[in-house]
This record gives C-alpha cells, structure tokens and sequence, in this order.
C-alpha cells in the first residue's frame, strides 16, 4: 500500500471540508488502496464522530447517523419493524465482520464498480484514469450493468443497502465547506456519462451526516 | 529493484526488521531441523538487503514496546489480549493484521486474501468479530483487541476451540482460528439458533477443505451448553484466558 497521512476528526463542523478522505469502516477503501486502485495522501479518521445513533423523529421516520454499522443498523428495533426492507437488504450483502465494520456513510460512497476498475493491470478503464478507455466493453462484461451505461462505462453501483433506500426515498444529509445540505437519494449518484469516475453529486470535502427515512407505511402514528 | 525478490510496499515496511529473539532462538535451538518460521524470517530480511530501497529502509518504523497493562496515558496504544502495546511510529498503512503477526508476533492470526473476503483473519475489536486485514492498526487506538491466542491457550482451551478439537472442524488449519474467532462473536449476536442460521452467521469465514459441516456442529455445541446453562458466558472475554 502507497503510504498517506491520517488524522482524526474530532468534531464535524472542524471536519467538513476537510481536504483528506474520510475513512470509517475502510471495508471498501483499503481494499482498493492494496490493489492500488486509490491512493489518497491523505485520510481523515471519522470514527470518533457523534453520529453513530438511529433516533426516531417526530413524523415517525428515523435519522441514521453516517458512522452507524451495517449490523447495528441491519438489528436496530425500529428498522426490524418498520423499514425490513433495509435491513434484509443490509443482511444479504458482504459478510458478518464487514458488516461490522462497515457505516452507512460508507456503504453509500462504495465506489461503482467492475472487476476491470480493480484491477490495475487489466488495461483501460474511464473510471480508474479517465480518458483511457474500458477494458469492460469487449471483455467480460455478463454481470455488468444494462440500464444507465453509456459508451465510457458498464460498472455496477455494488451496494444492497442503496437500493433498498432508494426504494425507502432516503434523504441524504450532508455538511460541507459551505454549511450543510439534504439530498434525495434519487438525485445523489450521477449516471456515468462521458465522465464515470464521478459518481455522485458530493462536492470535494463534504461529510454525510445523516441519512433520514420518511415515516414508512408500518409506522403507527402515536 | 530489478534484481532481487520483488517485494510489496507493505513488506518494505514490515520486512526492515531483524530477526525476532524468537526466531533467532528458535534457529539456534534446532541446528538440524530449521522450522519454517525461522526459514521464513530470514528469507524476508536477506531479500531486504539486495532489494530495499532507501525510501524503504527511511520509512521503517518503531516496533511497539509492551508496555504492560496500563495503558497509555497518550491514547496512541491498543490493548491485545490484556496487554497495552504503544502504537506511537507506526506508519498509518500498516493494517491490524500485519502489526499482530509481524510486529508482536501473535502468527494465530492468519493472512489469506487479505481483501476481506476469506476471514482467517478475523479477530475481535472491542468485542466484535472484524477482518483485520482491512483494519488500519492506528485506528484500533484505545480499543481492545482479542485473537485466538487470548482466547485460549493450550491446556486451558475456550469452550469453542475445545468443541472445534472436538468435532474436527478442520482440515489443514490455516482458517481455524479465523473460524473460531467468528464462532465465539456469533453467540453475542442476534442470530437464529438452527444450521442455517449458523451457517449464514459463518459466511464470512470460507474454508477449503470443507469442513463446514463439523464447524457447524461445533458452534452449535457451545450454543446449546451455553442456552442450558452449562457454560459460562462463553462470548465473554476479559482479553485473558478461560476456563
């Protein structure tokens, strides 16, 4: 692995806009560091961060805190019962320790992917260096996306937890350099286009916060 | 760098030390037998000289001192199996894994893919089961780790290592204390109590050889002792042995 600097985050507001990457679980990111695929200088450490509770709101949904783990959020009470959609989809994914070590935050800035990005000998790929082509398109491309490609990419977003949120209609909660911003899960990743290695519509330093579900149909009003 | 052994960054990083007390003994003990660690050892430092850059050899780093059980007032340590071990010179890209088996020596600890999809590497991190290859070992500060080898020693075996031993769930060995790591965390966590339930909790941990079906009845062994009461808390681990 290429060596980089870490710090630790010691409080959002001092966090947000913070030209490191932020690293929580790591599940995703120092996999793709030891395959070289990204190599940050430097990192910021946010697991020390406040936003580790799920708290029920006042209309009935929940707010997820970012550095809430997939299995804490997979066997929380209020998700079991009112949101099982995400947390059977949080269950099927990975493996019970990555579930552990993995946040929401993280889960949704998994980067979209195919077998070529990871592999930095496997010749082209726009999303790894941009402008280089995609070894995907004449190579083994079955499992690949179908829907949203474009000539420049056919990766796959590798998330379960994503999906079921958007089907819950997330919103996604964001603080920046410039203050703080809510964004629809609909409206968060961009399709490839001419420009696949951007993925999503987060600005460079913003930190996910929270994400909020609306109240879902098995919320019984109090 | 053409020349010698080709080795991975994180190996520059690792490999710049001498050879362990241990290994050192333990080659000087056994003149007509070399063990393979010590063959091992001496094969990484002797490809080091021919092959270590000096931006390698300038990025070495401080092995951690024990420091024994207090810990340390700065918070840049971790606490392994009950002892304090300070952090401070440890380059932030050295992951959990590597600091546990190449820097204090605890081998239970297995490397397999080192990508987070096979679990030999599982250890417990403040109690929860983790893959410590994909853990950065600067970001375990402050917390508690377990491996197998604060689990249980031989002589005075956790129930769960016992239960493996006894229903052979394994073959070769090398995803065993992986396996059991991941068995023990199992029992903390809200998991159904059939095979099935078992064997999703388990899918994190692959073995080769096939011995899933002894594994499994390993783990439900200790579930079904720990459920009538006959075992003591056999998750609960104070990072030293048990009984």
């Amino acid at each position: 692995m290429h060596n980089f600097t870490l710090e630790q985050a010691s409080t959002v507001e001092a966090t947000a806009g913070s030209k490191g990457r932020f690293i929580a679980g790591g599940t995703t990111l120092v996999d793709l560091m030891k395959l070289g695929v990204e190599q940050p200088p430097a990192l910021v450490d946010i697991t020390a961060l406040p936003l580790d509770q799920v708290e029920v709101l006042p209309n009935g949904g929940v707010r997820i805190g970012a550095m809430v783990r997939n299995s804490d959020l997979a066997n929380h009470p209020v998700v079991l019962k009112n949101y099982a959609v995400l947390s059977q989809a949080l269950l099927s994914g990975a493996s019970p320790q990555l579930r552990n070590m993995a946040t929401t935050g993280g889960n949704l800035l998994q980067r979209t992917r195919c077998p070529y990005f990871r592999d930095p000998t496997s010749g082209g790929c726009n999303k790894r260096n941009p402008g280089t082509g995609c070894a995907a398109m004449e190579g083994h491309h079955r499992m690949m996306a179908i829907l949203g490609t474009s000539d420049s990419c056919i990766a796959t977003h590798p998330s379960d937890m994503c999906v079921a949120m958007t089907a819950l209609e997330a919103v996604i909660h964001v603080q920046g350099a410039k203050g703080k911003r809510e964004i629809a899960i609909g409206e968060f990743y961009k399709l490839p286009g001419e420009t696949p290695h951007i993925e999503n519509v987060l600005e460079p330093g913003d930190l996910i916060t929270h994400v909020e579900l609306p109240p879902s149909k098995n919320t019984k009003q109090v | 760098m053409a020349d010698g052994p080709k080795l991975r960054d994180d190996q520059h990083v690792l490999g710049l030390e001498p050879l362990t007390d241990e290994a050192q003994t333990e080659g000087k003990n056994s003149k007509a037998r070399v063990s393979r660690r010590s063959f091992l050892s001496g094969l990484g430092a002797a490809g080091l000289v021919v092959s270590a850059s000096p931006l390698a050899i300038a990025s070495g780093t401080e092995v951690p001192v024990e420091t024994g059980s207090a810990p340390v007032a700065n918070g840049v340590s971790v606490m392994v199996n009950g002892k304090s071990y300070d952090l401070t010179g440890l380059e932030p890209r050295v992951t959990l894994l590597d600091l546990l088996r190449e820097r204090l020596y605890l081998t239970g600890t297995k490397k397999g893919c080192d990508h987070g999809q096979c679990g030999a590497c599982t250890v417990h991190v403040n109690g929860r089961r983790v893959n410590s290859c994909l853990t950065l070992a600067v970001m375990v500060a402050g917390k508690e780790v377990t491996t197998i080898e604060g689990l249980g020693q031989p002589g005075n075996l956790h129930p769960m290592q016992a239960a493996f031993v006894e229903h052979d769930g394994y073959q070769c060995g090398y995803c065993t204390s992986g396996q059991i790591m991941s068995a023990v965390a199992l029992l903390k966590e809200p998991i159904g109590r059939t095979d099935e339930d078992v064997k999703h909790g388990m899918a994190g941990n692959i073995c080769r050889c096939g011995a899933y079906p002894n594994i499994v009845a390993a783990v439900q062994q200790v579930r079904s002792l720990t459920i009538l009461g006959l075992l003591k808390e056999p998750g609960t681990e104070s990072g030293g042995r048990h009984a």
